[in-house]
């Protein structure tokens, strides 16, 4: 069965990427591939039995007293459609209570996203309240620790899904859902808004970078302190810039005098591998197109073009360039 | 006035070709285009049905290319999202509501009252007003997709996106009053299918003698009766919230997201087993014909078909295991789900075992009915697989579904509808379908079918959602989506071809007698295409295939009136006969009350205060419909 | 038809009129029933269900009892017109059918004034919140059966004094009071869920 595995996920999926549902990189996905392997052999012993029924139609010569037969083999295969059923509900539930006792009995990571239209709000939680972060559309997580996340909508409904580690679950507004993630593998995976969500439901991505414990609570401290303060002539006109004009209504930058929350956290920006929920990669030529006009790669999102020249365009997008 | 012994009767006595012409009058219309606005001969209207739905389809078609074209290249900058939104929801919708229901209920007003040997269908007024609401309803919504205020918010319209605040402007208000017009028409069809096979069976037609197809709108029927409200009362309140700021789905305010998904879904679910089960009685007949047996354990398919239509029911909540409802309440759904395999399971095989019984003939009716099996079992695997809780929260909402619901609901719906279409031609028009063009068609459609959709379980797999206008060069799903959109263009190529071949053989198809198949059900005796009163004299049914038994010789009960329409209704379970009813004359009531309705429902969408004024013309066209005609009490007289 | 048909009987004695399952529009009525009964069914149990959502139930004040308990002891007593109009129908008896009619048109017109003064005496509006909503939805829906069926009944007291007051036409009575007793039937859930169980939660 463990050598199969990875056979049919190749099969399946032809290399699985980031995205794909048979990755394992999680306890979940890993169950997905298991149990859907089940699912294949008992419903595919059902098809051959259906063509080559329906083949012995058209290939039988003699035609005398089928129902003798056709009554026993008529209750047979209800037999079997029940049997196989049982089986495979039986199966989905057992699969259910395995992930709901897995554990590896580590204190579970506690994680809140609220999702927006388009993009992830992800806030660290910890019981002291110094120790919580608050980061968007990218997803850091210790290998081995069972996380848990809390999922709440701020306009509509919107689904979590990091196909690689498990199955999705909706946010909804009014209601608070969970999951319960336990990331088994070390590596760079992609998540995607599952429900309809509007004009950029395409374009809602989450990076989830799975790591050692020691890189994670390395990234964790990093991303704790406040931006650095800007090296360069550039960066430092760019800050200014950019804390005395709209920015600061949407974004914030711990540290600095910005404190929106309508919008993606910035503080470490540039740390981060993608932009606009997962749209654009995380450098300056992206960053700068993504200012000038958000609307361009993301129409119908909520972030406003404002005028810039290219002069103030260059030193904010040093200035958040430096936001490692 | 006339003694009731006088009147003309149909019988011994009068028969052939008198009878013939004194019924054609009778049952006749005015020809020209008012006696076309007037008729209430259901296979009239259900031709118009029928040309309406495969326009829709047609559409709905062309919508699925343009969607197809897009996602062929990643990135592809071809759409814009807002318009992209617009397509797939107007696909979804289009398909659903104006095509998938409508076609099957086409083919059930045209074939049912004939197949249960009467001559009319009962309430066949409301049947011609019920048309015309379609109509207006589909038209209503291509006109506000064609003028940019289309629906963007899905086939299903989840709140909140589809509430006042993340939906402004009338789009979903056109969605949701679309859903009452063609949810009523649907509502008033199935009254009349209840109503004509419950009472208007011929004479020995006992329940348990009536054809499968038969059975299979009965349950449809009922299916809709129980399922519509839930979408009127959902769609109702979304406009409500839209409209008079109601807050039944505001969760600040107490309202609930989740209502209208449980309210959707109640009838969602219900929904693709309305579309499927006339399939199923396509099936039915078609292999009873070119098997000439009767199906494999009638009582059996019976009974699959009555737990189908119960187990639809119990399911809906399956589409809802993501919103995080109890993990033990979703146990009852994953079974249930999985429970509906059985039925269907055994009705494949009982059609096999027919084709066991006897080597069938593999005209292209048959040919459908292997390709549906093929295919639609397929559906109905990845079916068991979405039913499993853990399967689905991964499958949800991917590509996976899409392929899921396509390789049921065109392997299980459209492939017999095609099959069907091919099987009836004659009937409906006098004339054959051609058979290599047919023959084209199938291998087209078949072969550009499973090309479109079977590489969409795979990039399902490999992470791509559903209802996204584009998706990343790197994710490396170009290569399945550019096989889908080679499938969707052979698929449509495959359809054109059959739709090609309709109308060539309307003109040049090689004529037909009234039972060019040798099948054995009633509708097979008048002629083809059948007179206006479809049967000279009442049919008497003595076994199941009433064309087979006693040499094809029928029997028939005289003593109907002839100048005056009347048919016969009989008791619900065994049919024998009861009472002589009369059957209206065309009349132009039905439209104008439907145009009121369209007045009704339109404005609303604009002005709450349209229920109340216009309700007014509505009340008056229905009054003047209803009220009787000053030479009925001629009608009346009895021999008692 | 060259060859003669053979025929196994005659229907030319068959009446042309019957009351109850007999009719094929009482197929029609009771089909009818079945739609708007699923309808309120469905309404109710989006009472239900948003209940079950709230904290407090209601989130506003209690509907007041007056209004709506004169209105369910009003259309109970309704029936009482209703057996004897059904039965003269069924009777065929045009005079009964004629003033019993009357009645019922009358009682349909008290209970629709009674019914205006529900809306206002439940307390809250349909755009307060969802409690309000669902509220005046039931109503609503109630409302509209009462109204429809008033015309109707209208229309066919009308009918009854012209020439047309004979044979089918008494079935359409009987019919008709058989919705009736449906209009009525659906009430009494409704009045349960709107005025009692706001002061049982």
């Amino acid at each position: 069965m463990r050598r199969l595995m990875p056979l049919l996920a190749l099969a399946a999926s032809g290399c699985a990427g980031v995205q794909s549902m048979t990755g394992g990189a999680g306890l979940g996905s890993r169950q997905f591939n298991t149990l859907m392997l089940a699912f294949l052999i008992v419903t595919g012993l059902a098809y051959l039995f259906v063509l080559l029924f329906l083949g012995g139609a058209f290939v039988r010569r003699r035609r005398e007293n089928v129902g003798n037969f056709m009554r026993p083999l008529l209750i047979g295969w209800t037999a079997f459609i029940l049997v196989g059923i049982a089986l495979l509900t039986l199966l989905s539930c057992l699969d259910d209570r395995q992930s709901a006792l897995a554990g590896t009995g580590q204190p579970p990571l506690k994680i809140e996203i609220t999702a927006n239209q388009w993009w992830w709000q992800v806030t660290y939680q910890d019981p002291m309240a110094s120790r919580t972060l608050i980061t968007a559309n990218e997803l850091h997580l210790p290998v081995g620790r069972p996380v848990e996340i809390t999922l709440k909508a701020s306009d509509v409904i919107h689904s979590f899904w990091v196909p690689g580690l498990a199955g999705k679950q909706d946010l909804i507004p009014g209601r608070t859902n969970h999951i319960r993630l336990l990331p088994r593998r070390i590596g760079l995976l992609r998540g995607q808004c599952a429900e309809f969500c509007g004009m950029q439901h395409a374009h809602m991505a989450l990076d989830v970078i799975v790591e050692s414990p020691a890189r994670f609570a390395a990234w964790y401290a990093a991303q704790l302190r406040p931006a650095s303060p800007p090296a360069t002539a550039l960066a430092q006109a760019g800050q200014a810039w950019f804390l005395s004009h709209q920015c600061v209504t949407c974004h914030s930058i711990a540290g600095t005098t910005a404190g929106g929350r309508t919008g993606p956290d910035l503080t470490h920006v540039a740390s981060r591998r993608t932009i606009a929920a997962g749209t654009l990669p995380m450098n300056p030529g992206s960053l700068a197109g993504w200012i000038a006009n958000p609307q361009g790669p993301k129409p119908g999102n909520h972030m406003p073009t404002i005028a810039m020249s290219g002069a103030e365009l260059s030193a904010v997008v040093a200035y958040l360039g430096s936001l490692e | 006035m006339t003694r009731p012994e006088d009147l003309p009767r149909d019988g011994p006595a009068l028969q052939g070709e008198e009878l013939h012409r004194r019924l054609s009058v009778t049952w006749g219309r005015a020809p020209g285009l008012w006696g076309w606005l007037m008729t209430v001969d259901h296979k009239e209207v259900a031709r118009r049905y029928l040309i309406t739905a495969l326009a829709f389809f047609s559409f709905g078609g062309v919508l699925a290319l343009m969607m197809r074209i897009q996602l062929a290249t990643p990135e592809s900058g071809l759409i814009d999202p807002d318009r992209y939104n617009q397509i797939f929801s107007m696909h979804g919708t289009t398909m659903m509501f104006l095509f998938a229901v409508p076609v099957m209920e086409a083919m059930a007003i045209y074939l049912v009252p004939l197949m249960v040997g009467t001559r009319a269908i009962a309430f066949p007024r409301l049947n011609a007003f019920s048309y015309w609401l379609y109509l207006a309803g589909g038209v209503m919504i291509w006109i506000a997709f064609i003028l940019n205020v289309g629906p963007e918010a899905g086939w299903f319209t989840y709140v909140p996106l589809a509430g006042p605040e993340y939906s402004p402007g009338k789009r979903t208000d056109f969605w949701a009053q679309m859903v009452t017009f063609t949810e009523v028409a649907a509502l008033a069809v199935a009254v009349e299918l209840v109503a004509t096979i419950v009472k208007q069976r011929a004479p020995g037609m006992s329940l348990d003698r009536m054809p499968l197809f038969v059975w299979s709108i009965l349950v449809t029927a009922l299916m809709v009766i129980f399922s519509m409200p839930a979408v009127a009362l959902a769609s109702g309140m979304l406009i409500s919230d839209r409209l008079v700021a109601t807050h039944f789905f505001n969760a600040a305010e107490g309202g609930s997201a989740l209502l209208w998904q449980h309210l959707f879904w109640f009838f969602g679910h219900p929904e693709v087993y309305i579309i499927f089960l006339p399939g199923l009685g396509f099936v039915s007949q078609i292999t009873e014909t070119f098997c000439r047996r009767p199906v494999f354990a009638y009582p059996a398919m019976v009974a699959a078909l009555l737990l189908t239509g119960l187990l639809a029911f119990g399911l809906w909540v399956h589409h809802m295991f993501a919103t995080g409802l109890p993990r033990l309440g979703y146990a009852f759904y994953t079974a249930a789900s999985m429970a509906i395999a059985l039925p269907s399971g055994v009705q494949i095989f009982c059609w096999i075992a027919t084709m066991w019984e006897s080597r069938p003939r593999l005209e292209i009716p048959m040919l459908y009915v292997i390709g549906f099996i093929v295919t639609f079992v397929i559906g109905g695997i990845t079916g068991v697989m979405v039913a499993s809780v853990p399967l689905d929260l991964e499958l949800h909402d991917t590509y996976f579904v899409v392929a899921h619901f396509h390789y049921t609901l065109i392997g299980g719906a459209v492939f017999p509808l095609l099959g069907a279409l091919t099987y009836w031609f004659p009937k409906m028009t006098g004339r054959m379908m051609g058979k290599r063009m047919g023959l084209t068609a199938f291998a087209l459609v078949f072969l550009g079918f499973h090309l479109t959709f079977m590489p969409m379980h795979f990039v399902g797999m490999m992470g791509m959602p559903r209802r996204v206008y584009t998706y990343p060069a790197s994710m490396g799903w170009e290569g399945l989506n550019r096989l889908s959109t080679v499938g969707a263009f052979v698929l449509a190529i495959g359809l054109l071809v059959f739709a090609g071949n309709l109308a060539l053989s309307l003109r040049r198809g090689r004529l037909a007698g009234p039972n060019p198949w040798n099948a054995a059900s009633l509708e097979w005796a008048p002629a083809s295409p059948p007179p206006p009163y479809n049967f000279a004299h009442i049919p008497v049914v003595g076994g199941h295939t009433p064309l087979w038994d006693d040499h094809g010789r029928l029997t028939y009960m005289s003593g109907l009136r002839v100048d005056d329409r009347e048919l016969l209704l009989t008791t619900a379970i065994d049919a024998t006969p009861d009472l002589r009813e009369p059957s209206p004359t065309p009349t132009i009531w039905p439209l104008l009350a439907a145009l009121a309705t369209t007045g009704l429902f339109i404005w609303s969408i604009f002005d709450p205060w349209a229920v109340v004024w216009g309700s007014i013309p509505v009340a008056i066209t229905l009054t003047l419909w209803f009220w009787p005609k000053s030479r009925e009490p001629a009608t009346e007289p009895v021999i008692e | 038809m060259s060859k003669p048909s053979s025929f196994a009987g005659d229907l030319s004695g068959l009446p042309t009129h019957a009351f109850g399952a007999r009719s094929l529009t009482w197929w029609g009525v009771i089909a009818y029933m079945l739609i708007e009964g699923t309808a309120f069914a469905l309404a109710g149990a989006s009472y239900l269900f948003l209940m079950s959502q709230e904290q407090n139930w209601p989130p506003a004040r209690l509907p007041d009892l007056l209004a709506g308990t004169l209105f369910t002891v009003v259309i109970l007593l309704s029936e009482l017109p209703n057996i004897i109009l059904k039965k003269a129908a069924e009777k065929e008896d045009l005079a009964q059918v004629r003033r019993w009619l009357i009645v019922l048109d009358l009682i349909g017109l008290l209970l629709l004034v009674i019914r205006g003064f529900e809306f206002q005496m439940i307390n809250v509006r349909w755009n307060d919140n969802a409690y309000g909503s669902i509220a005046w939805a039931l109503l609503l829906l109630h409302t509209v059966h009462i109204l429809t069926d008033w015309v109707d009944s209208a229309v066919l007291t009308a009918l009854m004094f012209t020439p047309h007051g004979k044979g089918r036409r008494f079935v359409d009575v009987s019919e008709d009071c058989l919705y009736w007793r449906f209009v009525w039937l659906t009430w009494l859930p409704i009045y349960l869920l709107l005025y009692w169980a706001p002061r049982v939660a």
